[in-house]
C-alpha cells in the first residue's frame, strides 16, 4: 500500500529551493489539491517573479511566467480567453504581490476575477537576496534594511488580506500557516477551497501562505519556523478575513 | 464589394480588427486613441467577445500577455504616453514569442507632451522602446481604409512570426473619417501548438516563458529569433511608390506626412520640378532596398517628419549616405503644411544635390 | 473639383455634425472625401473647427489650410482664418453671434443671422444647419433636394428620428434665407 507519494500535478524533478524553504509544501499543497480535483489537464499556473520564478518548470499543467508583479492581469487575460475550460491559479511572493504588483492585486479583487492566487508571504525578498519586502516587519533586519525596518523612514508593512476585505469584490481571503502540521493541514483546506470557488465560478480567492526563509532570515530551518509562531504570526493573525458566500448563508 | 462607409480611424481599426477574428480587447483611456476602446465596448459584449477596462497601461499589455498565451487573437490600444508603459510588456511578448497587435495613435512628446498629431515614437516603435534584442512588425497607415487593411494584416503579421505587430498611427489618422470598405480576412491556419490551453492529459505541458538563465540557452534563443527577423525584412517590407520613375528628389513620408507631401509634390510637378515620394508602409522591416535603389536615379532625398527627425536616420542608412537627406519636419503636434514641404522641395531643386 | 470647407466656432455648436453632413453627401455622391475634426479639451467649450475636403481626386492631406470654403460661428473663427481663404473663395458668417463684415474684398461674403433664425423658429441648436443650407445653396448643391434629404439621413441618430424634419427644414431655412 502506497502511503505517500509525489502528486502527479508536480514534475518529477529536483526543486532549487534552499534547505527549509517552504516553498516545497506550498507548491506540494496546490499539487494535491489540483490532483484530488481532478483539473490537471485544464490548469494553467502563473508563476511570478521572485524565488518561485521556476514555478513553471515543476507544476505539470500548462504555466505561463509573468513579469514582475503582473501575474494577476496575466491570469485575467488567460481565464477571460476561455472563462468555461480555464481553471488559473497565479503563485506570488509578497515584494510581486504587494509590492510592484499592488495595483493588479487589487484591481483583479475589486472585480471578483474568477481566478485563485496563492499569495506567499515571508516577510522578504529571497531571489534577490534578503532585501525589505512590503511584509517585513517593524524593525526586522535585512539587506536593506541593515538597522532594522525604522516605520519612519520606510512605512508599515501591508496585511494584504485585511486590506483586501474592505472592498466588495473578492470571494475569499484567508491566512494560513505552513509552520507546522497543524497549520498544513488547514492551508491546504484553505488552497482547495480557492480552487473550488474557481471551479463554482464564485470569483477571487486568495490564500496567503505565512512562510519561512531561513536562508535570508539567517536561522536554521527550525529556528524559522519557530519565528513564524513568535513573530510573523503576531502580526499576521491566521483566519478567514472574507467568505462572501458562507456569510449569505448565515 | 461591401459598402463604403464613413468611419474615424480609430473606429476603423476597432472594426477592422473584431472581422480579422479578435474578441480580446484591453486598454486604458488615453487622447486621441479612445473612441478605439468605446467600440470594443459597444460591440464586445455582443459577439461574446471581452472588453475590459484596465486598471493601468500596464495590466492592460499584461493581460494582452495572457489571451496571447492561450492562442487567441488579442488587442489593445493607446497613445504615446501609454506605449511607454506597456514597454514591458512588449518586451515580454517577445522574449516569450507571442503574438499580439498593439496601436499606437501618437500625441506630442516627451513626457505627457500634448494631444496633438505626432510622429515622435519611430523610434521607440522601430528600435526598441522596451528592453533586449527585439524587433517589432510596425505598421504605418496613411487613411482610414489602412487603418483597417494594415490592421488585419498585422493580425496575420503577428500570429505568422509569433511577434507583436505595431500599428504606429498619430491623432489625425485616428480621428479623420474618410469612406472605408471592411473587407473580409482571408481564412489563414496557425500553428498554435505552444498555446496553454491546458494539457488535457493529452500532452506534456506547455510553458509560455521569456526566462533563460543559462546565456548559451538566452543567446541561441536570440540568434534563432533573429534569423527570423531576417526573413521578414527580407519578404515583408512594404512601400507606396509615387511619381518615381522620372524622379530627380525622392520624399520620403509615411502616414499624415506622406498625405501632405503628395499635395507638396503636386504642386512642385506643376512648376516643372521632377519628385516623387516613397512612402514606407512598414516603418520595421524598413524598405530600404527601395530607397537604395531610388538613390542610383536621385539626386537628394526629403524626409518630412512629425518629429525632430527620427525616421531620416534610417533613410540615410538604407543609401549609405550617398545622397544627401534633408529634413522638413514640425513637432509636438504640429504638421508640416504642403506650402513648408513644396518650399523645401523647390530649394532641392535648385540645388541639384550640390550639398554632396 | 475640389472643395475644402473649413467649419469653425465654439465647441456644442454642431461643426462637427454639419461637417459629417456635407461629408456624407459627398460621398454619396461618389466624390473622394475626408473629415478631419479638431479634438481635445476645445471639443467641451473652446474654439474647435473641422475639416471638408470633398474632391473629384484622391485627397492627399485631411487638413485645411486654405479653404475656398470658410463657415464661421464665432468671433475669435473669423479672426483666425479670413486671411486663409483662398482667392474667390466664400465666406459663411453667422452674423447673430459676429458682429464685423469679413474685411477681405476678393472673397464672397455671405451673411446669416442664423442662430437667431433658429431660436425664432424652434430650431435651436441647429443653427449649423442652417449655414449648411447657405452653403449648398451657394455652391448649386442644393437643386437635386432629395439628394440633400438622402444624406441627411444617413448621419440624424435612429434613435432621434424626430431631428431629421427639424434638421431638413433647417437646412432649407438656410437655402430660402435673403438678406
Amino acid at each position: 500500500m502506497i502511503v505517500f507519494e509525489k502528486p502527479k500535478s508536480l514534475v518529477d524533478i529536483p526543486l532549487h529551493y534552499c534547505p527549509g524553504c517552504t516553498h516545497g509544501i506550498v507548491h506540494r499543497l496546490v499539487a494535491e489539491v489540483i490532483d484530488e480535483l481532478g483539473i490537471e489537464g485544464k490548469t494553467i499556473g502563473v508563476a511570478p517573479v521572485g524565488c518561485s520564478v521556476m514555478a513553471y518548470d515543476y507544476f505539470a499543467c500548462d504555466m505561463v511566467e509573468a513579469a514582475h508583479g503582473r501575474a494577476p492581469a496575466v491570469a485575467t487575460g488567460i481565464k477571460r480567453s476561455d472563462p468555461e475550460n480555464h481553471i488559473v491559479f497565479t503563485y506570488q511572493g509578497d515584494g510581486d504581490l504587494a509590492s510592484i504588483g499592488t495595483a493588479e492585486t487589487v484591481h483583479a479583487a475589486a472585480r471578483n476575477e474568477n481566478i485563485t492566487i496563492i499569495f506567499i508571504n515571508n516577510a522578504i525578498y529571497g531571489m534577490t537576496g534578503g532585501q525589505m519586502a512590503p511584509t517585513s516587519l517593524p524593525g526586522q533586519v535585512t539587506q536593506t534594511s541593515p538597522y532594522g525596518r525604522d516605520v519612519k523612514a520606510c512605512g508599515y508593512p501591508i496585511r494584504v488580506c485585511e486590506m483586501l476585505a474592505t472592498l466588495d469584490g473578492p470571494e475569499y481571503l484567508e491566512r494560513v500557516a505552513v509552520n507546522n502540521v497543524k497549520n498544513v493541514k488547514s492551508a491546504k483546506k484553505a488552497i482547495k477551497k480557492a480552487f473550488q470557488n474557481q471551479l463554482e465560478g464564485k470569483g477571487f480567492s486568495l490564500v496567503e501562505v505565512i512562510s519561512s526563509c531561513p536562508t535570508n532570515w539567517g536561522m536554521t530551518p527550525q529556528k524559522a519556523l519557530e519565528w513564524i509562531d513568535e513573530k510573523m504570526i503576531p502580526h499576521y493573525p491566521l483566519g478567514v478575513y472574507k467568505d462572501r458566500s458562507a456569510a449569505k448563508e448565515d | 464589394m461591401a459598402e463604403k462607409v464613413l468611419m474615424k480611424g480609430n473606429e476603423a481599426i476597432a472594426e477592422a480588427a473584431i472581422e480579422a477574428g479578435c474578441r480580446h480587447y484591453f486598454g486604458y483611456p488615453i487622447t486621441p486613441q479612445t473612441e478605439v476602446a468605446a467600440y470594443m465596448s459597444k460591440r464586445m459584449p455582443k459577439i461574446g467577445g471581452t472588453f475590459l477596462q484596465a486598471e493601468s497601461e500596464i495590466a492592460a499589455i499584461n493581460m494582452v500577455y495572457g489571451v496571447s498565451s492561450t492562442g487567441k487573437r488579442v488587442m489593445t490600444s493607446s497613445s504615446s504616453p501609454g506605449i511607454s508603459l506597456k514597454a514591458e510588456g512588449l518586451s515580454y511578448l517577445a522574449g516569450a514569442d507571442l503574438p499580439a497587435l498593439v496601436v499606437n495613435v501618437q500625441r506630442g512628446g516627451p513626457g505627457l507632451g500634448g494631444i496633438q498629431p505626432s510622429q515622435s515614437d519611430y523610434f521607440q516603435a522601430t528600435k526598441g522602446g522596451g528592453h533586449g534584442d527585439y524587433r517589432m512588425i510596425v505598421l504605418a497607415p496613411a487613411s482610414v481604409q489602412e487603418m483597417a487593411d494594415l490592421t488585419m494584416k498585422g493580425f496575420d503579421l503577428a500570429d505568422k512570426y509569433r511577434m507583436t505587430a505595431m500599428i504606429l498611427a498619430d491623432g489625425t489618422m485616428g480621428q479623420m473619417m474618410e469612406p472605408v470598405e471592411i473587407k473580409k480576412p482571408q481564412a489563414q491556419a496557425f500553428d498554435k501548438s505552444w498555446a496553454v490551453t491546458g494539457t488535457r492529459g493529452q500532452r506534456s505541458h506547455n510553458v509560455v516563458n521569456s526566462l533563460f538563465l543559462s546565456p548559451d540557452v538566452l543567446e541561441r534563443t536570440n540568434f534563432e529569433r533573429y534569423e527570423r527577423y531576417r526573413l521578414i525584412e527580407e519578404t515583408e517590407s512594404m512601400a507606396e511608390r509615387y511619381l518615381m520613375d522620372d524622379a530627380e528628389i525622392c520624399v520620403v513620408a509615411f502616414g499624415i506626412a506622406a498625405r501632405v507631401a503628395k499635395n507638396a509634390i503636386a504642386e512642385a510637378r506643376k512648376a516643372g520640378i521632377r519628385v516623387g515620394l516613397i512612402r514606407p508602409i512598414t516603418l520595421w522591416p524598413f524598405p530600404a532596398k527601395q530607397l537604395a535603389a531610388a538613390a542610383q536615379t536621385c539626386h537628394s532625398f526629403l524626409s518630412v517628419e512629425l518629429s525632430m527627425g527620427q525616421m531620416i536616420e534610417d533613410i540615410r542608412l538604407a543609401i549609405e549616405c550617398k545622397r544627401p537627406v534633408a529634413l522638413c519636419n514640425r513637432a509636438g503636434g504640429i504638421i508640416p503644411s504642403p506650402d513648408e514641404v513644396y518650399a523645401k522641395i523647390v530649394e532641392l531643386a535648385k540645388n541639384g544635390g550640390a550639398d554632396k | 473639383m475640389t472643395n475644402e470647407y473649413l467649419i469653425a466656432g465654439f465647441g456644442g455648436q454642431g461643426l462637427l455634425f454639419a461637417g459629417k453632413f456635407l461629408v456624407n453627401k459627398g460621398m454619396m455622391e461618389g466624390k473622394e472625401v475626408s473629415w478631419l475634426p479638431s479634438y481635445g479639451p476645445e471639443m467641451r467649450g473652446g474654439t474647435a473647427n473641422c475639416s471638408v475636403i470633398i474632391s473629384d481626386d484622391p485627397v492627399g492631406s485631411p487638413i485645411v489650410s486654405r479653404p475656398n470654403v470658410l463657415m464661421v460661428m464665432n468671433l475669435p473663427s473669423l479672426d483666425k482664418y479670413e486671411n486663409d481663404v483662398k482667392a474667390g473663395g466664400k465666406i459663411f458668417v453667422d452674423s447673430s453671434l459676429i458682429g464685423r463684415r469679413v474685411e477681405r474684398s476678393n472673397v464672397d461674403a455671405y451673411y446669416v443671422p442664423a442662430t437667431q433664425l433658429a431660436s425664432d423658429n424652434g430650431l435651436s441648436g441647429l443653427a449649423n444647419m442652417i449655414l449648411a443650407g447657405k452653403i449648398l445653396k451657394e455652391l448649386g448643391e442644393f437643386e437635386d433636394e432629395e439628394a440633400v434629404a438622402a444624406s441627411l439621413k444617413k448621419v440624424v441618430s435612429v434613435k432621434h428620428p424626430e431631428m431629421y424634419e427639424k434638421n431638413l427644414t433647417a437646412l432649407k431655412m438656410g437655402r430660402d434665407y435673403q438678406a
